[in-house]
């Protein structure tokens, strides 16, 4: 790696410290949601609908729960009754509580293959999957509506006969699939246009992914006669889950304890509830504890995958290389349910670009397929696939020098989004120039169907509540309790900002990761928020120690604490500093001295540092098979600052992996029946060692003022710039412009075959 | 007075105006006082069934999401702004 | 439900004991019957490599082998790969280079680089990559991985030399 940032001003942050939960991790210890046994466990299994639109006449299950070994099965008529429609908080995440209901178990209707219908628990997984087979369901097959295109036009089969289209936010009166249409508008495009020498124009079509998290769901309940509910799930927000469980069930969220077992990848598929309610419920009606694990078909029919869409764009540039304009649309495949991240990537699209006539267009538009779910930066990466292709091409057109041309038109502090609000401290022009002195970008690229592309990216990264307690213990170590589910290193990135606080080495700091009863409510891991709110926590927990502490060493030397000097983990007395005691000799002594000291803190971390990121990347295609091979990838990515720089690294380098997934070969592949075509890691094919690079890292640190050490968030934009940059280095290898994903080989080689016929 | 940038969906409801100079101490004073001179925005920006924003929009106040809708203050020379919330992954 | 079957292996070196269902893979007979988790279950057909042992040397997906099947062998999971002096070099070298985030694929590669490391000492990357393209991670995007098996030979090759 290399990294701008200065020499390191801090002990503790910036170094590289041995992860603290790495240990249960390599000796095969540490316990997932799927891990979790105890005595008169139940099994259960989920019965899935096999149609993709379809209302459910009637449902026997009788037959099952007639088999010997089953305890117990539910549908829809167990959940509580929560027809209601209207939108609640839950957690961080506003949800309109029939669709929630719906998607855990299917009430009327179904809405996709693959959604909830009813569920077994017995004895062994084996029995309660035999028992499926008996349940019987009288389905009236309705016709799907399969792409965003076809479930847009009038007279397409509705999914919610109900829903009326929303205009931002405000309903209308029109019956449609369009559950919200929204505008952002910045000048007069029109005006904008008349002042271009080059105007390109593209539409855009990508393919539902999946995040692809190693690990299934897996959750199990156990009920107490007393109304106590004790949950184990994987999770990236426990503190959701508790609401999301106790509102549907309509009991008292103080009934909810949920523990979050280690969590094995999320990306943004594992914000919300699938089995938790059902595992719940099972173990009510059993008086057992139960457990549901999905199979990984089920991981792909019934969980939230990121959207297909269709999006449009056109910009335009004058000779001295400045967009004058741009117009943006798109539209989203929401799922079944409204609610994809197009408001999001209708925010990223043009983020990048200081633009004064620009206008975006949003469609968020429900589909007879899986309930989408956010995927790391939701919404950006589709977006920037579309309009990092045709900034590409306005280079191309101008003669530009990509990054030259970014520098002329990116956004620097002050400039506006096109959605309005103005930029603070922003580190895209750090990102632009390292990558422009890269010894990637600098050293020529040679050989035969071989280019180079490349591609900027944006995401606005979050805050929000989080706390955390630190108690001291008698030999100078701290245990430090936080709620944030720990998906990729975020235990050492909040306990080294804790130990840097408190002047001591990372090791020093004991981090766990407890559950809804034993911490203040933290909000979820996502939006590339836990190092910066839950290191403000820790940051703040470890002040309010310290503050205590010194007032100890003041109290032991019979003095005031404005006589104590705290330095490097020394007390010292001032004036003459001869009194000294050590961060670990006063531990030893708080028992003595007054008692145990903690500190604590709970905190809305607000002043969040949006994140810049750009990717270089070196293909080459084979013109024969049409496969495409990335050589080189170098990600350049703005951090603030980066707490522990091979997490930091490790987060871009798995980011660019998934966008290099995303880019060449991974699709939800629909049949027209609307059923996936290839539920399987063997079908649904993601980068393996083989298909990638070492992926090269920048780290640039613009710190945020909005953080106490300039922390940003590092989680989610590395996946934003490789699918365009891969097509942007496509085109440079083989003249084809690729527009959908994936580029497949197929794709690939159809693209080659149509250029050499003279279609493009 | 803050400077209350109309999203353009809603412009119409403000006879076209794009941004107007609103008096208020908080996103809630200046979502009522914006109120009463255009009653439809109102609508569209409050949910009085729960007493706050509509769940689709989040305001943003010089330059940040807030977590805090109708709570959030608002200085005089502040800069507001209604837009889609998100979520993040 | 046919009738479980008594099957008699070396687990970890230890030999062990264990009652099955014909239908039980080995990965399931380890996680719930002999009640070692550390092998992982991410697809249940041998495409994701969370779930590898080695059998009787060999490295295997146990989800594609049955219980029954490890009658007389000699398997080796994740759980016995440390010993009580301490971590293998590859599991102390997975540490150094933060080869792992979310850890759910880590025992499986970690158990694939020995069966790497145990027949060939000095790999070359290209060689690593092949070997683990079994094996997905979906969080690393596998730099620090390779790089991790890398440091782990050249250390295990230091030990030998001295």
């Amino acid at each position: 790696m290399t990294t701008t940032a200065p020499a390191p001003e801090y002990s503790v942050i910036g170094t590289r410290p041995i992860r603290h939960d790495g240990l249960d991790k390599v000796i095969g210890r540490a316990k997932y949601a799927a891990d979790i046994q105890m005595a008169g466990l139940l099994s259960a299994k989920i019965l899935r609908s096999p149609h993709p639109h379809a209302r459910i006449k009637s449902i026997d299950t009788s037959k099952a729960a007639a088999l010997p070994g089953v305890r117990a099965v539910i549908t829809a008529a167990d959940i509580p009754a929560v027809a209601s429609d209207r939108m609640q908080d839950l957690g961080e995440t506003a949800v309109r509580l029939r669709f929630l209901s719906s998607n855990v178990l299917a009430g009327n209707k179904v809405l996709y293959k693959g959604q909830a219908v009813a569920a077994v628990a017995a004895t062994s997984a084996h029995i309660a999957e035999e028992a499926l087979s008996l349940i019987k369901v009288d389905y009236e097959v309705l016709p799907p509506a399969l792409n965003v295109l076809d479930a847009m036009k009038d007279g397409a089969p509705l999914l919610h006969e109900d829903m009326l289209m929303q205009e931002f936010g405000q309903r209308t009166t029109k019956h449609s699939n369009i559950a919200n249409h929204f505008r952002f508008k910045k000048g007069e495009p029109a005006d904008g246009f008349k002042q271009a020498d080059v105007v390109v124009e593209r539409e855009f079509n990508t393919a539902a992914v999946h995040q692809g998290y190693i690990e299934p769901h897996a959750a199990t309940a156990n009920w107490n006669v007393d109304g106590k509910l004790t949950i184990w799930c994987s999770t990236q927000g426990s503190f959701n889950v508790r609401s999301q469980v106790a509102t549907l069930l309509k009991i008292p969220e103080s009934n909810v304890k949920v523990i979050p077992t280690e969590i094995g990848g999320g990306f943004g598929g594992k914000l919300g509830v699938y089995l938790e309610p059902v595992v719940a419920l099972l173990a009510k009606k059993t008086g057992h504890p139960v457990k549901a694990i999905m199979s990984r078909t089920e991981v792909f029919e019934g969980t939230g995958p990121t959207p297909g869409s269709y999006m449009k764009v056109k910009m335009g540039a004058n000779k001295e290389g400045r967009i004058t304009a741009a117009e943006v649309s798109l539209m989203f495949e929401a799922g079944a349910f409204p609610g994809s991240p197009v408001n999001a990537g209708a925010m990223c699209a043009l983020a990048c670009y200081n633009l004064d006539n620009a206008q975006v267009d949003g469609y968020d538009v429900v589909v007879n397929k899986q309930k989408t779910a956010a995927y790391r930066a939701p919404g950006a990466t589709h977006a920037a696939m579309a309009v990092e292709s045709v900034v590409d091409e306005l280079c191309e057109n101008l003669k530009m020098d990509p990054i030259d041309f970014r520098i002329l038109n990116g956004v620097k502090q002050g400039d506006r989004r096109v959605d309005g609000p103005a930029f603070g401290k922003v580190g895209f022009m750090e990102v632009l120039q390292a990558a422009k002195n890269h010894p990637h970008w600098k050293t020529p690229l040679t050989g035969k169907n071989r280019g180079r592309g490349f591609a900027a990216g944006f995401w606005f990264n979050a805050g929000g509540p989080a706390s955390c307690y630190i108690a001291m213990n008698p030999d100078g170590t701290v245990s430090l309790i936080e709620g944030a589910a720990d998906i990729g290193g975020t235990r050492a990135a909040i306990a080294m900002q804790a130990a840097e606080v408190l002047g001591i080495p990372a090791d020093k700091v004991t981090p766990t990761v407890v559950d809804t009863d034993s911490i203040g409510y933290t909000s979820l891991t996502g939006g590339s928020s836990v190092a910066f709110k839950g290191g403000l926590a820790a940051y703040e927990a470890a002040q309010d120690l310290k503050k205590q502490l010194i007032e100890r060493a003041a109290k032991i030397w019979e003095t005031t604490a404005d006589n104590v000097e705290f330095e490097k983990g020394e007390f010292k007395l001032k004036p003459s500093y001869e009194r000294k005691m050590t961060f670990t000799e006063l531990a030893g002594r708080l028992l003595t001295t007054g008692g145990p000291l903690a500190g604590r803190a709970s905190v809305d971390a607000r002043g969040v540092g949006p994140a810049f990121a750009a990717v270089i990347a070196d293909v080459e295609v084979d013109p024969e098979t049409g496969k495409t091979q990335v050589l080189r990838a170098t990600i350049v990515q703005d951090a603030g600052k980066a707490i522990h720089p091979s997490y930091v690294e490790g987060q871009m380098q798995g980011g660019v992996a998934q966008g290099i997934g995303w880019a060449l070969n991974e699709e939800y592949f629909f049949t027209n029946q609307g059923t996936m075509a290839n539920p399987t890691f063997l079908d649904y094919r993601m980068p393996t060692a083989l298909d990638l690079p070492m992926i090269d890292t920048v780290i640039v640190e613009v710190a945020n003022p909005g953080h106490p050490f300039g922390v940003r968030g590092v989680g989610e934009v590395p996946i934003v710039p490789p699918p365009a940059a891969v097509a942007n280095a496509m085109k440079r290898a083989i003249g084809v412009r690729m527009t959908d994903l994936p580029m497949s080989p197929g794709a690939v080689l159809a693209a080659i075959q149509a250029k050499g016929n003279g279609k493009r | 007075m803050a400077d209350v940038w109309i999203p353009p969906m809603m412009q119409k409801l403000t006879g076209g105006a794009k941004r107007l100079e609103v008096p208020g101490a908080s996103v809630r004073q200046i979502v009522f006082n914006l109120g009463k001179n255009y009653p439809d925005i109102l609508e569209h920006l409050y949910d009085p069934e729960d007493d706050r924003l509509r769940p689709e929009i989040a305001v943003v106040v010089d330059g940040e999401v807030s977590h805090l809708g109708l709570m959030e203050q608002v200085k005089a020379d502040s800069e507001v702004h209604f837009v889609p919330a998100i979520a993040g992954g | 439900m046919a009738d479980k079957v008594h099957v008699r292996t070396t687990i970890n070196g230890e030999a062990t004991e264990f009652l099955c269902e014909p239908r039980q893979s080995l990965l399931e007979v380890l996680r719930d019957v002999v009640g070692l988790t550390g092998s992982k279950e991410g697809c249940n057909d041998g495409n994701c490599g969370a779930c590898t042992v080695l059998f009787n040397g060999r490295m295997v997906t146990s989800c594609l082998v049955l219980g029954v099947e490890a009658e007389g062998k000699n398997v080796t999971t994740i759980e016995g790969i440390a010993t009580p002096a301490g971590l293998h070099p590859i599991q102390q070298a997975f540490l150094e280079n933060a080869a792992l985030q979310c850890g759910i694929c880590t025992p499986g590669f970690i158990v694939a680089a020995k069966a790497l490391l145990d027949r060939e000492p000095n790999p070359s990357e290209q060689r690593i990559r092949l070997w683990l393209a079994g094996n997905l991670c979906r969080c690393t995007g596998y730099d620090k991985i390779i790089r991790a098996v890398m440091d782990a030979s050249k250390k295990m090759q230091e030990v030998k030399a001295r």
